[in-house]
């Protein structure tokens, strides 16, 4: 029957084509064969980029500290394996414009030499700062794609009160399957690294929402938890964009975070199942974050399955171990086709970010004609924000920007739903972002308006103070000279040329 | 691979314009196929003529317009528009009144405000309310039932619907709305005058009326279809109905003899082809449900109104036009609140319990 009372707690969302069964079935792939050469960018998390601390032809051990954060929102970069820094130059970003970012290029020596590791002894016993510091050391960043500072997050956390820590298992996205494929095989030590999550930042339980089409996750990860009172596992339903933290949020907790505010205003703070387990090989086992679990799916691969590859891996070399078909290939996206980027090159490294590799065929991509918009609604049905897709386009449209802002649009999180339904395949959110964009350049501009006017007032006020300075100046001389005239003559009127001459003197010098 | 930088999403929903257009019709067939059995050849060779004019009149107005004329032809929506026309004529209505109908929907009503997607009012019911006021006589002559086969045949059709013949005295009456209209300006009550209506044979179909409107039952199970293939939502077709529903009933229990009960209502006239096919239509509809729910109602209280106290018999296309021309309005006061957001769009107050 037609629901005719929705859940309050669920708003929006649409059901996608999942295309996770070609890669959810296989265990994940462990034995990608070691590449030549490594390309790690030193940008590979949200803040400031790390600074190389290698020089070239120096020989690093695996796990070894390659470039140190700077600042207080950044992340170290380690060795993904043992050989030689072979050059530090700027390499092709796994981004759509594919521009060169900083980059050290790691020749493998084979050898696999781990660097000695600071393994802890009993580590949930460790200080909460401890596991915060450890965390930060390892360079783990947020792997659901924002690749936010997960120390920065565990500090925030305990700086500010917190009674929940929401481990967010939803990998709403279709394709990917990694989240799910780590959960089935590696439950045992996300729990322990959720555990060390609430250590670190004190919080006194974990909520765990999974979608309800992994039922083998979620019976891991139920499993492994079940001697965790304070980690309580919970299926959500499977509706895209469920993976937004908000979202999941609200329907675990009916809670919403304000829309100027974050998680941590109100108790809560959201971290991915993978870094969770990134979190435990840091802590537990001392190793930095320096390999990540990919799907690599699409209709242009022979063999799509999950693989764990070391960061820095060219995609290319990944897309040839599943088996790349090139005449097939129609699109190569890094991320989830809802919100992925789609690559130009394949030429680019694997870096923390990187949850999927898709190889899309024409098929998948296949476009059809724009057509008008028919005011169908049915994006205004899917936006899980809450906003009216189609008129914010139409605004846009004819370039009445703050027409669209009043709508909205500086609330939309790009999820793609309102496209992905739309029937006339309007690119909604390719307006948006462009608005947005537009926005950013607009408020760059009066920005940059308002600081030419702020010099151009200086230099009149400083040029009316200098002239001020020298008419007082002129009046101070002028007087000067008037008073020294009436001393002339009065020293004329008695009669004594010394002084004429002394005056004379003082004005000639 | 393209270089050019592209945007996500990478995937779509497969279901596009031309397909929603389809669907549409294939819920609508049941009640003119109900339609044409009942009204016979005349009834086929009128919407023929309709939905040809629509057609033409569409390519027509792209091809004024400089624009390739064949993938907008090919969307469906004029067929759409064509069939929504013929269905709210009277059934044995003259050729030129499909093809002035199909004109007036597709010319002023689309075309004149840019085209699909644009347009203030809905097209077909603008097109029935001008025809009704232009041409009362022929818009006001309802056929009996004389089911396929037991009508004027094949040829003789020919001339009722091309040859300009006059309908005979035989084959024609008033619909219960009209008559009870008529009963009650002669001084007349309720119960005298509707001995003969059989609220059964009315949901089934089985009376005088328009040609696709008659059968309340057929046009309900196509509009439920709808809704389950998610192509219309409830809150519309709900909301307008029950509105009806909800005043009928009351004055009906207030005086039984002056105001007519709601299953009569609810059975008559253009209600459910309304309900479910005409004030759904997306463009000239709002796009929230909470919006929906209050043009439902407003097109259902108009509807109510009009029929009642107004001065003519049905109300269902004035409803829809007046309703059309306060959506935008709506739009404007009723939107979704934002996530994070108060209804004002104020941020939410931060709470840490």
């Amino acid at each position: 029957m037609f629901a005719l009372f929705e859940n309050p707690r669920l708003r929006g969302g649409i059901h996608a084509e999942e295309h996770k069964t070609e890669t959810s079935a296989l265990p994940i792939a462990t034995d990608f064969p070691l590449p030549k050469k490594l390309y790690i960018p030193v940008q590979q998390h949200v803040g400031k980029p790390a600074e190389p601390l290698v020089m070239v032809g120096e020989k690093v051990l695996k796990g070894q500290l390659l470039a140190y954060s700077q600042g207080t929102i950044s992340a170290p970069v380690h060795a993904p394996t043992s050989g030689t820094i072979v050059d530090v130059k700027d390499f092709p970003a796994p981004h759509p414009s594919a521009l060169p970012i900083r980059t050290v290029v790691l020749e493998s020596d084979g050898l696999e030499q781990w660097a000695e590791l600071n393994v802890a002894d009993d580590p949930f016993q460790l200080d909460p700062e401890e596991i915060c510091l450890r965390v930060g050391a390892a360079g783990v960043v947020g792997l659901g794609g924002a690749v936010f500072p997960s120390a920065v997050k565990l500090n925030l956390g305990r700086k500010n009160k917190i009674h929940t820590l929401l481990i967010n298992a939803g990998e709403c996205e279709p394709y990917l399957t990694c989240d799910d494929r780590l959960m089935q095989e590696r439950a045992a030590e996300i729990v322990a690294g959720i555990r060390l999550m609430l250590r670190g930042m004190d919080a006194p339980k974990a909520l765990v929402g999974i979608e309800d089409n992994k039922p083998e996750a979620f019976a891991a990860m139920r499993e492994a938890s079940r001697a965790f009172s304070n980690i309580v596992v919970s299926q959500v339903p499977t509706r895209y964009p469920m993976g937004w933290d908000r979202q999941m949020l609200r329907y675990l907790t009916g809670q919403e975070i304000p829309a100027d505010g974050r998680a941590t205003d109100i108790g809560v703070v959201v971290h991915n199942v993978a870094t969770a387990y990134a979190v435990y090989n840091a802590v537990c086992l001392g190793q930095p974050l320096i390999s990540r679990v990919v799907t690599v799916s699409g209709a242009a691969l022979a063999k799509p399955q999950n693989v764990e590859v070391p960061i820095g891996t060219l995609m290319s070399e990944v897309l040839v171990y599943c088996g790349l078909d090139k005449a097939k290939l129609a699109r190569l996206v890094m991320g989830g086709p809802m919100m992925g980027d789609a690559l130009p090159i394949a030429e680019v490294p694997v870096v923390k970010a990187c949850n999927g590799i898709l190889a899309l065929s024409h098929a998948d991509i296949e476009e059809p004609e724009v057509q008008p918009c028919i005011r169908c609604s049915s994006c205004v049905t899917a936006c899980p924000v809450g906003l009216l897709p189609l008129e914010m386009a139409s605004r846009i449209k004819v370039n009445q920007l703050d027409a669209a802002v009043d709508l909205g649009l500086k609330d939309c999180i790009s999820c793609g739903s309102c496209s992905y339904v739309c029937p006339s395949n309007i690119p909604l959110v390719h307006y948006f972002k462009f608005a947005s964009g537009e926005l950013v350049k607009r408020q760059q501009a009066e920005h940059k308006a308002e600081q030419t006017k702020r010099l151009i007032e200086d230099r009149n006020n400083r040029m009316e103070r200098m002239r001020l300075e020298a008419e007082a100046e002129a009046q101070r001389a002028a007087e000067a000279r008037a008073a020294r005239l009436a001393a002339q003559q009065q020293a004329k009127a008695d009669g004594t040329d010394k002084t004429t001459q002394s005056v004379a003197a003082e004005e000639t010098a | 691979m393209s270089s050019k930088p592209i945007s996500g999403p990478h995937t779509a929903a497969s279901r596009r314009v031309d397909q929603i257009m389809w669907l549409v019709i294939k819920a609508m067939a049941p009640a003119i196929a109900c339609g044409l059995f009942l009204f016979g050849w005349p009834a086929l060779y009128l919407l023929a003529t309709t939905v040809a004019a629509a057609v033409l009149f569409e390519a027509l107005s792209l091809k004024l317009k400089g624009v390739a004329a064949m993938p907008f032809v090919r969307d469906g929506s004029a067929i759409v528009t064509g069939l929504l026309v013929a269905m709210t004529l009277p059934p044995w209505a003259p050729w030129w009144i499909g093809v002035v109908g199909a004109a007036i929907a597709i010319v002023l009503g689309k075309h004149v405000y840019g085209g699909l997607g644009q347009n203030l009012f809905n097209p077909a019911m603008l097109a029935r309310v001008a025809l009704l006021i232009s041409f009362p006589i022929e818009m006001t002559t309802w056929a009996n039932v004389s089911p396929l086969f037991t009508g004027p045949g094949v040829i003789d059709s020919l001339a009722i619907t091309f040859g300009g013949l006059q309908n005979a005295d035989a084959v024609t009456g008033a619909t219960t709305l009209g008559y009870v209209k008529t009963e009650f300006s002669q001084g007349r009550m309720l119960p005298g005058s509707l001995l003969d209506y059989s609220g059964f044979l009315a949901f089934l179909g089985w009376e005088r009326g328009s040609l696709g409107e008659t059968s309340s039952l057929l046009i309900l199970a196509g509009g439920i279809w709808l809704i389950r293939q998610g192509v219309i939502k409830w809150h519309i077709p709900v909301s307008l109905l029950l509105t009806i529903f909800l005043l009928s009933s009351l004055f009906h229990l207030l005086d039984a003899t002056h105001y007519l009960g709601p299953w009569v209502h609810l059975n008559s006239g253009a209600v459910m082809l309304v309900a479910f096919f005409i004030a759904t239509d997306y463009v000239t509809s709002p796009n929230t449900p909470q919006g929906q729910i209050i043009f439902g109602a407003g097109c259902g209280l108009l509807i109510y109104v009009i029929r009642t106290w107004g001065g003519y018999p049905e109300g269902t296309g004035f409803a829809i036009l007046l309703m059309n021309a306060v959506t935008p309005l709506i739009d404007h006061y009723i939107r979704p609140r934002i996530y994070g957001r108060y209804r004002n769009g104020k941020p939410l107050d931060i709470s840490n319990p």
